[in-house]
């Protein structure tokens, strides 16, 4: 909705800046321009076979995994593998049935949505403010959040484990979601400031000069053109949360999450468990995604039309 | 956006149901799923108040117990781990178990389990709670290939050796196996099965002339052994899915290939060295964390786990022995009778070497076995010279055992304060 | 503005207080830690020890290595792809989601998927063996196969890691103003010199964004590697965890650490100098 303004606003200045940069070049193009038709074509189809071949990538191993998680013990060591499986769901069954499931899935959702929520509340703001000022400390402030992902988890989790106990936060969702938000936030910042710094700061100025303070022109003229990334770091914080097992399994005992209830010994069952733990480690992020994939695009997809 | 608080409202809702009272059984056994499932189901169902057990990987058991020992109101109530684990936590951590020593005299648990009960102290940290031990395992498939005159029950490295050659050329790939992947336990058997059986010794002769035959021989057998070894965690996958058809293992971990198939798979001791036939039992224990909030709740659960028949549920959800004494029933599964049957011959074997666990090393322990890893990995896998790897490596054993003061432990002979490397 | 000057510092106070709470305190501990020997003197005893360590080599190679070849891979792979997602029409969404999907699989479950693939008796060799090109189920994830070995875990980490690399570069090329490229149109530039002269020039703070991520997790990786090579391939990360949770030893652990952390620092830095973003140029 808010393309049409987008254009509107658009200083003459900066698409001029664009093709003095290309004038240079211009000499060389002429012979370019004009392709036949035939190139076209050629063009088209390996496009989509481009387009196919990475669909394929992407949901083939998925696709296999699930065809493992269906099969009876036997044909997963059996050889060789065929791709009609017995379909079998006892072991898939087994996971349901395993004592204390539901709660654990119940506290990984939990956790997961209390980290997307800090993070995108703390962490875009930040984001904003690295991109639309310069300020003193501000290359300190980023080494600092970058430092922080660039530091392995699992050890900083021993010495939170104790604060927390002495705090009384410890064993608790929330308490673990501060933990993941520490892990999600920098990405956070990252991405909404690379965000921010996309959206030319005439847009605002422009808002500005019809009369919105600050905070209006933010909100009806940035907010639209970024939520979709801003999305996008929602979703990565949910993400990180969910598959995170390190924190998970010292800082909680009662309220443990999915991850560190049972996928951490998932690498010590045997094949047929150690498949369909996977594929139940998959399936609660992929129908995850698929619930939010259109805020995650679609706002792209209006302003770029 | 509008639905947001609901379903917030929900997960919250979601999030507490499962913050019971429960007794929290923490432990590093019965860890893979299946294992954890059984524990609960048969092992503990029968007891009357609700146990909410919890398996976990060493390192962040450790780490947990470590975090929490400065609260006042812990967690955890009852822990379950092998005797280096729980040895290589803060001693003040476990909480002194000497009220039960009276009432578990009567029970049969061996003075030996019960002295590594007390962690180098006087003082009984854990109550020695079930055994375990490792033995080989061979598909049928593979017994036509045993060189000729060797006895199943009796094998030397030697003939082993000569059986992995044989089963090679037959096939023509390798079908000897051993847990040497990131989970494995390769470790114990150079500690507990190697070193005896060519040194007599696990530490003193760490670097001796045998200790430098030893891994020779080590090589040789490596060469007709499956490269995946360096992959494999439990034996008991390989096998079934006939990538390994002789492989050596701990009896938790070879049971899915016994139950799954018992008349594909036969069990039988370790082989013999030089020095006699090198054997390892393993002790897992039951302690209370010194701050766990009901520790008489926590007490009942370990007069329960010490009954005959909680052992012998123990025994069918896990594939670890009784320590107390107990009749085993007529039914019990497959992989049961059968390692049952190995343990007992390679016990009792003439020439057999007992091996005791590593014992005074506390938080030395890991680096204990990474001692013995990096060996391997440097010799075996990447070609170094022994002698000079020996070398290297013995220093820093001794700096750990002198770190810790562990003395010498079986089957080396006692020493005077810290166990000395040659 | 005598306003604006102090709202960047309202803007980031909320972010780096609880940083400060929650990443700094125990940071500093576990700093200190790797500074500090095991009978409490203050030095690089713990660096030593784990430079003295047979893993110490091998795990920064491999670590370097594999940071080195996937990270290019997969933001060449990325923009492609989002160059692609700029030409679709209908389809696009569907064709996004299938894209990102492996933005929500954990490295836990892509090692699983990639070991169900490559095992010695998995769909790759059934594959193989089904069209005839091998006879016998070869094994490709052992250690005498140091470039299988390599490969698995490039191929899985490629797999894995690109879709957050894209999902930054879509988000950032939906907000080059498309005036641009209709200039450059205008011009008769070919769709390569646009590529070249306005699109990627645009899209580099996404770019820088996307880079430093996804090399900060290359160097972090761990679970992938330890599902398809485990001990045969050690990374950083792995010997990280181990000296904390195997041999307990938090002193060598933080070592690590802190060399993970110092690596992380010197590519970021990097990053930051050469693909600067001018602050004009917005």
């Amino acid at each position: 909705m808010k393309s049409s303004s987008s254009e509107a606003v658009m200083p003459s200045s900066l698409s001029s800046r664009a093709s003095a940069s290309l004038a240079d070049s211009s000499s060389q193009l002429a012979q370019t321009a004009h392709k036949p038709r035939r190139n076209d074509m050629a063009w088209r189809w390996l496009f989509r076979a481009g387009v196919s071949i990475l669909v394929l990538w992407v949901l083939v191993p998925i696709a296999l995994l699930m065809l493992n998680s269906v099969s009876t013990p036997e044909q997963i060591t059996g050889w060789p593998k065929t791709l009609t499986p017995a379909l079998s769901f006892e072991t898939l069954d087994f996971f349901w049935h395993y004592q204390g499931v539901i709660s654990a899935l119940g506290n990984s959702l939990l956790a997961a949505v209390f980290t997307m929520v800090i993070a995108i509340v703390l962490g875009a703001p930040a984001g904003y403010a690295l991109a639309r000022f310069v300020f003193p400390g501000m290359n300190a402030y980023r080494m600092i959040i970058i430092l922080s992902r660039a530091f392995p988890m699992p050890l900083l989790a021993l010495p939170l484990a104790v604060i927390f106990i002495q705090v009384g936060i410890d064993d608790s969702i929330l308490g673990l979601a501060m933990v993941h938000a520490t892990l999600a936030l920098p990405f956070a910042v990252l991405i909404t400031s690379s965000l921010f710094m996309g959206i030319p700061v005439e847009l605002e100025e422009a808002a500005w000069l019809m009369g919105c303070n600050r905070w209006q022109a933010f909100r009806r003229v940035v907010l639209p053109l970024a939520a979709p990334g801003i999305t996008a770091s929602a979703v990565f914080a949910f993400v990180i949360s969910w598959n995170e097992v390190f924190a998970s399994a010292i800082l909680t005992v009662e309220n443990r999450t999915l991850t560190a209830f049972l996928v951490q010994s998932l690498s010590e069952s045997p094949a047929e468990i150690k498949y369909a733990g996977g594929l139940i480690l998959v399936v609660p992020a992929l129908l995850f995604l698929f619930a939010i994939r259109k805020y995650l695009f679609s706002m792209w997809g209006i302003s770029n039309r | 956006m509008r639905k947001m608080p609901t379903a917030l409202a929900l997960l919250a809702l979601l999030g507490t149901t499962s913050a019971l009272a429960d007794i929290t059984f923490f432990s590093t056994q019965a860890r893979p799923l299946e294992e954890a499932q059984q524990m609960r189901e048969i092992a503990l169902a029968p007891y009357a108040e609700a146990i909410n057990y919890m398996p976990q990987e060493t390192g962040t058991f450790l780490s947990r117990l470590e975090a929490e020992k400065t609260s006042p109101d812990g967690a955890l109530d009852l822990l379950g781990g092998l005797h280096g684990e729980l040895g290589s936590l803060t001693p003040s951590i476990l909480t002194p178990l000497n009220d039960l020593q009276g009432s578990l005299a009567d029970t049969g648990i061996s003075k030996q389990y019960m002295t590594l009960g007390k962690l180098g102290g006087d003082q009984q940290r854990y109550i020695p709670w079930m055994q375990a031990t490792y033995i080989m395992a061979a598909n049928r498939k593979a017994l036509p290939y045993l060189p000729e005159g060797a006895d199943l029950n009796a094998l030397s490295y030697d003939e082993l050796l000569a059986w992995g050659r044989n089963m090679q050329e037959a096939t023509g790939s390798p079908k000897l196996g051993f847990p040497a992947g990131r989970k494995g336990l390769i470790h114990r058997f150079l500690e507990g099965y190697l070193y005896p059986s060519f040194t007599h010794s696990v530490v003193r002769e760490f670097r001796s002339d045998d200790a430098v035959a030893m891994w020779q021989k080590f090589r040789e057998i490596w060469a007709v052994t499956n490269p995946r070894s360096t992959a494999y965690g439990f034996m008991q996958e390989p096998l079934l899915n006939g990538e390994v058809w002789v492989a050596f293992d701990h009896t938790a971990r070879l049971k899915d290939a016994f139950n799954k198939q018992p008349d594909q798979y036969v069990a039988f001791p370790a082989p013999a060295g030089p020095s006699g036939r090198g054997y390892m039992p393993v002790v897992a224990g039951l302690a209370v964390p010194a701050n766990a909030t009901n520790p008489d709740a926590s007490r009942r659960l370990i007069r329960y786990l010490m009954t005959p028949e909680a052992q012998i549920r123990t025994l069918r959800a896990t594939n670890f022995f009784p320590v107390v004494e107990a009749e085993l029933p007529d039914d019990l599964p497959a992989s049961i009778r059968m390692s049952g049957k190995a343990v007992a011959a390679q016990s009792s074997a003439d020439d057999a070497v007992l091996s005791l666990l590593p014992s005074g090393l506390g938080q030395q322990s890991g680096l204990f076995n990474k001692i013995y890893r990096d060996a391997f990995v440097q010799i075996v896998l990447r070609d170094a010279d022994i002698e000079e790897t020996l070398d290297i490596l013995a220093p820093r054993l001794q700096t750990l055992i002198n770190t810790s003061g562990a003395g010498c432990w079986l089957p080396d002979p006692p020493s005077d304060g810290p166990c000395p490397v040659k | 503005m005598k306003h604006d000057r102090w709202l960047p510092y309202y803007l980031i106070a909320p972010s780096l207080l609880f940083m400060g709470a929650f990443f700094l305190y125990p940071f500093i501990q576990i700093f200190a830690e790797a500074f500090t020997s095991s009978d409490g003197n203050v030095g690089l005893a713990n660096f030593t020890r784990i430079y003295q360590d047979f893993n110490f080599w091998p795990s920064l190679k491999n670590t370097l290595l594999l940071t080195g070849v996937v990270v290019p891979l997969q933001l060449v792979l990325a923009i492609g792809m989002a160059l692609m997602v700029t030409r679709m029409n209908k389809g696009r969404d569907s064709i996004l989601y299938i894209w990102t999907i492996p933005l929500g699989i954990s490295d836990l479950a892509a090692g699983i998927i990639w070991l169900a693939i490559l095992e010695q008796f998995g769909f790759l060799n059934s594959f193989l063996s089904a069209v005839s090109v091998i006879d016998a189920p070869a094994s490709w994830l052992n250690y005498q196969n140091a470039f299988a070995l390599f490969l698995a875990v490039v191929v899985a980490e490629i797999w894995r890691g690109t879709a957050i690399v894209l999902v930054i570069l879509v988000s950032g090329m939906g907000l080059i103003p498309k005036e641009y490229d209709e200039a450059g149109q205008v011009f008769g530039a070919s769709y390569w010199q646009r590529l070249w002269k306005i699109t990627l020039p645009m899209l580099r703070p996404s770019i820088q964004s996307a880079l430093i991520l996804r090399t900060l997790l290359a160097l972090e990786v761990f679970a992938v590697v330890m599902m398809l090579g485990g001990s045969d391939m050690p990374v950083l990360m792995s010997e990280t965890f181990d000296w904390q949770f195997l041999y307990q030893q938090t002193g060598a652990a933080a070592a690590y650490a802190v060399l993970i952390m110092l690596i992380s620092v010197v590519i970021t830095g990097f990053y930051i100098k050469f693909l600067n973003v001018p602050k004009e140029a917005r």
